[in-house]
């Protein structure tokens, strides 16, 4: 009961197997030959590329710029040469124009990175500019350009700026060691955070399951002399949802269809806020990120810091390379993450876990009628019936599907997760929300 | 990179849930009944079981063929379908009759909606309904259940009035006691006071009823074993049989209001297997928190009406079967609230 404890109604209990990664260091993974920097990796409009074939590029040199308010530039994630720029195979499964940069291995970074003893005066608009110019996007892997969400309109008073540590995806564990490893960075950046939005104060969540990092985000705020609280939060998917979050946390109700902006909250992974902290004070850009490159079917399992654009197959061959037996390659974790069909595709910065599953876990039983159980009722942490969306979309009726609320899914894939009859619903709602979408632009 | 990978949109892992998993699991916590059936009521209600599954089971192989639809008679369905039918009759039935029984429940309660997950009502129940309907003289003797142990056959039982008869009919005499001799009147009282006294008999099993619903503490140790793997929730059982418990206590009494004898109510007559084992079926109850709350009080209504003024002793089937039909209106009217809540102009 949501009352009663830090938690949402709904949800599941998905095996963790955090255990295959969780001990282990962040490890730097040696940068790749070629990095393959797609101008889109964030939700919005794509950047334009700024370099052309043959230019020489520093670390930290952007190579696009934004294409809009709602968009982020990308950087060069390693020091050489601009060898083309041309579509390229992206993570979504698509082609899209990237910049690809072949390594010169010597490293060197652009002139003006490095500490900024001013940045403690700093105002919000500077802030606000660097953390876009560094192209940062939520790194908890949804990837909404960060500033945008630091930019509410001025009647949408925030008092909360929650930092999300849940990592409630099973597998993952990046977050988990970054806020073992990285702790006084990601609390600082959340300081900047809390200035930049006026907040009043600042909350981080973090699941049981992760208590070590709970007692050293806690000490460390002592040390520090922070006002900030970290809650300890039930383990349960999908605790790492932005509404269910701030509903553990703060017990407010995001209204349907609204943003947390709406009940006076912003929620920030906590890799981001480790990347506005970088941004602000080094004015660094964000060129890698930390991933758990986990599952059965990789040789080594361990949490890497990555550059951007490095490759899956680059990643791999880190790890040991893929087992004999793999069978599916998962960007993400195992419940919201994307399916991968070419190993060329680099990693982005939303990539937060690269799964490899072995062939027995790739493939679902075939699908069968739908016996009415309400497993899929009772689990959806939305109040939706996925069980009815998912018919109404088979059947086209998408009117139907909008009445019964299909928009508010947020694909945590809890329904599909407890369904008996191995119905892909997350499969059919997804469709049957593009098509709603589609009649809605239609409409107006 | 030659080696082609699985693609597919997520989750891509699951829980290690099927539907025979489901149906297997209902059948295993059903089998302590059964075992107290054979024990009480002896061998011929093993045949009886037997000659149902055997049936149910065929009959969907059957039909499937015809239909020329994948074979899923073993998904387990069928074979509960069948077990439950079994449940339902007398153990002095003709052993033809679990037979028809279950093809009627198969073929016209399952079948013909399209099979599996499609039929509007519980195929047992429909099943058990026909048969009564039909030869309702056979479905209404029962024998008394005494521990045989065996070797009494069949044939030489002895019959009995369930205990939901003899308060039917007790009450019946008490209600127009001008019509009846001081005697019969006395007696009627007498009955009841009798049947209120031997709750012990009822809890373990030691009645006349039909072949699944007599021993109470069996059919609970299965509910719990079913609540436990989360296959059946509290609200249907809870509130049908907490439903008809607060009727029976305000209404069900001969001597005016809240004098009636909930317990007896309870563990009477076909309640337990019916709110734990049918009233459940996940086919078809609904799938809200509201709508199956309001399914069980339904349930128990019906139930606790036609026990005391309908023509029958026992209304659990009927009321169960009644409550089937609105289960797609229970759905649509009790629809959950979004998280969060609408705006008011969407």
């Amino acid at each position: 009961m949501a009352f009663l404890s830090k938690s949402f109604s709904g949800g599941i209990h998905p095996p963790e197997h955090k255990k295959l990664t969780e001990f282990f260091k962040i490890e730097n993974c040696p940068p790749p030959e070629e990095v393959v920097v797609p101008v889109q990796q964030h939700i919005g409009a794509p950047s334009r590329p700024i370099v052309e074939k043959g230019d020489a590029v520093l670390i930290g040199d952007p190579i696009s710029e934004s294409g809009g308010f709602v968009s982020v530039p990308s950087h060069a994630t390693v020091s050489g040469t601009v060898k083309t720029v041309e579509p390229r195979p992206h993570p979504l499964g698509t082609k899209v124009l990237s910049v690809v940069i072949e390594n010169d291995s010597e490293n060197k970074w652009r002139q003006d990175v490095g500490f900024d003893s001013s940045y403690q005066e700093l105002d919000k608009k500077e802030i606000l500019r660097r953390i876009q110019a560094a192209g940062i996007a939520g790194m908890g892997g949804a990837t909404f350009p960060t500033h945008v969400k630091l930019s509410p309109p001025p009647d949408k008073k925030i008092d909360t700026l929650i930092v999300n540590g849940a990592e409630c995806e099973p597998y993952l564990t990046s977050d988990h060691r970054l806020m073992l490893e990285e702790t006084e960075k990601i609390l600082r950046g959340m300081q900047i955070l809390v200035r930049v939005l006026g907040a009043k104060t600042g909350a981080i969540g973090v699941e049981k399951n992760k208590m070590d990092a709970v007692k050293a985000l806690r000490q460390k705020i002592a040390e520090l002399n922070l006002p900030y609280k970290v809650y300890a939060l039930h383990v349960k998917y999908p605790q790492g949802a932005e509404k269910q979050l701030i509903n553990a946390i703060v017990n407010r109700r995001v209204p349907a269809g609204g943003l947390p902006m709406d009940v006076g909250c912003v929620v920030q992974n906590v890799g981001t806020a480790a990347a506005v902290y970088d941004a602000v004070v080094y004015n660094r850009p964000l060129i890698d990120r930390v991933v758990t490159i986990t599952g059965n079917g990789i040789n080594k399992p361990q949490n890497m810091l990555i550059r951007i654009g490095t490759p899956f197959s680059h990643v791999f061959e880190q790890c040991g390379g893929l087992k004999e037996n793999a069978g599916k390659v998962i960007m993400g974790g195992p419940m919201m993450g994307l399916a991968q069909s070419n190993l060329d595709a680099p990693v982005i910065k939303g990539t937060s876990g690269l799964l490899v599953l072995n062939e027995k876990q790739s493939h679902r039983q075939e699908e069968q009628p739908c016996i009415s159980c309400a497993h899929c009722v009772d689990a959806c942490p939305m109040g939706l019936m996925p069980k009815m969306l998912g018919q109404f979309v088979k059947y086209e009726r998408f009117d139907s599907a909008q009445a019964y609320n299909i928009l508010d899914c947020i694909e945590c894939g809890s329904c599909a997760f407890v369904c008996p009859a191995h119905i892909n619903l997350v499969h059919w709602i997804k469709y049957g929300k593009l098509k709603v979408i589609q009649k809605q632009k239609k409409a107006s | 990179m030659d080696k082609k990978y699985f693609v597919s949109s997520s989750p891509h892992v699951f829980a290690n849930d099927s539907i025979p998993k489901i149906m297997y699991t209902v059948v295993l916590a059903l089998v302590p009944a059964g075992i107290g059936a054979i024990y009480y009521f002896g061998p011929r209600a093993l045949w009886i079981i037997l000659i149902a599954i055997v049936s149910a089971v065929a009959t969907e192989a059957l039909l499937q063929k015809l239909m020329k639809r994948s074979l899923t008679a073993w998904d387990g369905s069928a074979i509960l379908t069948g077990l439950l039918l079994a449940y339902n009759v007398a153990p002095s039935v003709p052993l033809w009759m679990p037979a028809v029984g279950s093809f009627f429940a198969i073929a016209v309660g399952k079948m013909v909606f399209g099979g599996l997950g499609y039929n509007p009502m519980n195929p047992a129940l429909l099943g058990r309904a026909f048969l009564l309907a039909s030869w309702p003289t056979h479905m209404t003797i029962f024998t008394d259940a005494v521990p045989r142990g065996g070797t009494v056959s069949g044939i030489d039982m002895m019959t009995n009035a369930t205990p939901l008869n003899v308060l039917k009919s007790a009450q019946g005499i008490l209600a127009n006691p001008q019509q009846f001799t001081p005697e019969q009147t006395r007696e009627a009282g007498e009955a009841i006071g009798k049947l209120y006294d031997s709750l012990d008999k009822l809890f373990m099993g030691q009645i006349g009823g039909c072949i699944g619903e007599t021993s109470v503490i069996l059919l609970l140790i299965g509910a719990a074993y079913l609540m436990y793997k989360r296959y059946i929730g509290w609200k249907v059982p809870f509130t049908f049989i907490g439903t008809v418990a607060l009727l029976s206590w305000i209404f069900g009494g001969t001597e005016g209001l809240f004098t009636g004898n909930p317990i007896f109510h309870i563990l009477s007559g076909g309640l337990i297997l019916g709110a734990f084992y049918m009233a459940t079926d996940m086919v078809t109850s609904p799938v809200t928190f509201r709508g199956r709350l309001y399914f069980g009080i339904g349930c128990g209504m019906i139930t606790f009406v036609i026990r005391r003024i309908g023509g029958y002793p026992e209304g659990v089937s009927y009321s169960i079967l009644l409550m089937n039909l609105l289960t797609p209106l229970l759905d649509r009217w009790t629809r959950p609230k979004v998280f969060g809540g609408r705006k008011k102009n969407e």
